[in-house]
């Protein structure tokens, strides 16, 4: 990645640039956790996590069921209350940087039976923006068709939600978080139950968002297509394994210590 | 029938009380469908029993701005119970419901009974409360109804996009900075109004279906919010006239029960027959595409089977066809079928051989399941 072949030597032998050695370069982080904690019923989901993610890297979360990768995400974005730990994005807490921020939540963590369309979904990422009361006009139906359209969905428009296959639901909810004009992004296992058109069409659309400088966090389940799809990961299971360049992170040492006994499964993906 | 709504005096009334009515619970309910709280609904109703009566108790009056604040406090208290309830314990939201609904109904006949026995002469009417008396409505009753029905359509409309996002997609809400908690309460809110408003028509017992079945007949009929929530409004209002109509009518006919029975029906005609979600057209369409999944399953079977000689047009016998039919049942009518298409022919009791359309047929269907490589 650019960053760390920018690492180009600045004289700044101050205080802030030894805490900093750790980073090879002085970009500020656009994603940036400390100490996050989080307890369901005093029962640790998340412990104690620390992360820094420095802009323009796509970043596969990756751990097994129940390692908090969800809850990582939604503790971020302040849908969950950390039992302690701060996060901040562009050094800001998440409530100031909200229109800089685009959400891609589960596919199936909304009733896709609702009576809706395609467009009024994709509008629905304008809210924010729009304010309160405000209705969406002639612009917002604009913008939803331009994201529809970097998503291929833009003769889906009209469509009932309802018709949607798997993979057009996905796209539907990427077009939504387009929409935003973010420049961060979080996406909770958009590859999902995705067929093989959809999940190329995503790829591309990841790797688009890295080349305009975006920063992009995504739950992944696979781990064979880590090292092919992300240039950073964060291994995770309730503590953070390993975090940083997937070429770095993905050893088996690190794999086993997130997946625990399943060995063979992460020395798959390892030679993968 | 229709003159004598426009003339009367009392009917005119009830019909427009109940009417406004079921136009609020029905365009409220619609939300409340969505957001899967159909139960809520009852809840609400059953916990506003008791602030009915305390209502009665604490002022001595009946006017009915006071006895719907009364309900409308109690059913609020049993909502944020139960959600408070499921959040801090390990209680599951329908045992919660299922608990605060009775509990407060339980409380709420304890104090009508003690209101009963009261010395006092005013008492008479509150048990109307439990099955409703659309004929007791009066003027001021209406006018109650109107008022806070009007208020809380005019909230709705008012917070319309959020609301909708909310219903669709709680979480997504709140990444893009709205309240979501304080949403839900104003929802919520809304709900416990266009309830506490119906019960005294309807009452405390059959209310829910006030909420829920007109959404959910309305959600038979479109795929757009806003054409749901108007028809959910219709539904609830016509079934609300209707229902009234006949109540005060015929004497001693409770008004819940006649309404629910139009409602239901309603709801009952919609899931059969709504175009496209209704349960006669959904059978019939599986029936259709079943049927011509079969036609082409056994064309495409006999079309192997003649392949192998040298004539397309080469016959065989049903038997092997049963054998080669991943279903279990008989190719029978299906290649009877398939003569009446003219896609296949009979050649004597047992054998059966393709037409040339039938050919051409089975060519065509193995190049789309096959993409042309077979």
């Amino acid at each position: 990645m650019a960053w760390a072949a920018r690492s180009n030597p600045r004289p700044l032998p101050n205080k802030d640039a030894i805490e900093m050695t750790e980073q090879p370069d002085m970009t500020p982080d656009v994603i940036d956790v400390r100490d996050l904690t989080v307890a369901y019923r005093e029962k640790p989901v998340l412990w104690d996590i620390d992360l820094r993610v420095p802009s323009g890297v796509l970043m596969a979360v990756v751990g097994p069921n129940g390692a908090g990768k969800t809850t990582f995400l939604k503790a971020i974005l302040g849908l969950v209350r950390p039992a302690a730990g701060s996060v901040r994005i562009h050094g800001e807490p998440y409530r100031r940087v909200r229109s800089r921020v685009a959400y891609v939540p589960q596919r199936g963590s909304v009733d896709w039976d609702f009576p809706t369309s395609v467009l009024d979904v994709v509008t629905m990422g304008l809210y924010g923006r729009l304010g309160w009361i405000r209705r969406p006009g002639r612009r917002e139906r604009e913008l939803a068709l331009r994201a529809l359209d970097q998503v291929g969905m833009e003769s889906f428009a009209d469509r009932q939600i309802a018709q949607l296959s798997g993979g057009q639901q996905q796209r539907v909810f990427l077009a939504r978080a387009l929409v935003q004009d973010a420049d961060v992004y979080f996406m909770d296992e958009p590859f999902q139950g995705v067929d093989a058109t959809t999940e190329k069409a995503i790829v591309e659309l990841l790797q688009e968002l890295r080349e305009r400088g975006k920063t992009v966090l995504v739950v992944h389940h696979d781990l064979q297509t880590v090292p092919e799809y992300f240039d950073h990961a964060l291994l995770l299971n309730v503590r953070r394994i390993a975090a940083g360049r997937v070429e770095d992170v993905f050893t088996e040492e690190n794999l086993r210590l997130t997946y625990g006994g399943r060995v063979s499964f992460a020395r798959a993906a390892v030679k993968a | 029938m229709l003159q004598e709504l426009l003339t009367d005096y009392t009917l005119r009334t009830v019909a427009l009380g109940a009417g406004l009515l079921g136009l609020v619970s029905g365009a409220l309910g619609a939300f409340a469908v969505l957001r899967r709280q159909a139960l809520l609904g009852d809840a609400i109703s059953h916990a506003a029993l008791p602030g009915i009566a305390l209502a009665f108790l604490l002022t001595g009056s009946k006017a009915p701005l006071v006895l719907v604040v009364g309900a409308a406090l109690a059913g609020w208290l049993g909502a944020a119970l139960i959600t408070s309830v499921t959040e801090r314990t390990k209680v599951t939201y329908d045992s919660a419901l299922g608990i605060m609904l009775s509990v407060f109904f339980g409380i709420g006949l304890v104090l009508l009974t003690y209101i009963q026995r009261m010395p006092a002469a005013n008492q008479a009417g509150l048990d109307s409360f439990l099955f409703g008396q659309a004929a007791a409505l009066v003027a001021r009753d209406v006018q109650t109804i109107g008022l806070l029905g009007a208020l809380v359509l005019l909230l709705l409309a008012i917070f319309w996009k959020e609301f909708k996002l909310l219903s669709f997609d709680a979480e997504f809400a709140g990444t893009l900075g709205f309240p979501v908690a304080r949403l839900d309460h104003l929802l919520t809110g809304l709900l416990v109004v266009a309830i506490v408003i119906g019960l005294q028509t309807v009452g405390v017992v059959l209310m829910s279906a006030m909420i829920v079945a007109p959404g959910a007949a309305a959600r038979q009929w479109t795929n757009r919010l806003g054409t749901m929530v108007l028809l959910a409004g219709l539904i609830g209002a016509l079934s609300g006239v209707g229902g009234a109509v006949v109540s005060a009518r015929a004497a001693n006919v409770p008004t819940g029960p006649a309404i629910v029975l139009l409602v239901s029906s309603i709801v009952a005609v919609s899931l059969l027959f709504a175009p496209v979600r209704g349960l006669v057209w959904r059978r019939l369409r599986e029936w259709r595409e079943g049927r011509a999944l079969r036609v082409d399953a056994v064309l495409v079977d006999l079309y192997a089977m003649a392949s192998q000689h040298e004539s397309t047009g080469h016959p065989h016998s049903r038997r092997a066809l049963d054998v080669m039919s991943e279903t279990s049942a008989s190719t029978r009518k299906t290649l009877r079928l398939l003569r009446v298409l003219g896609l296949a022919r009979k050649v004597d009791r047992e054998h059966w051989a393709l037409t040339d359309d039938g050919v051409e047929r089975a060519r065509r269907v193995m190049e789309r399941q096959f993409g042309g490589s077979a």
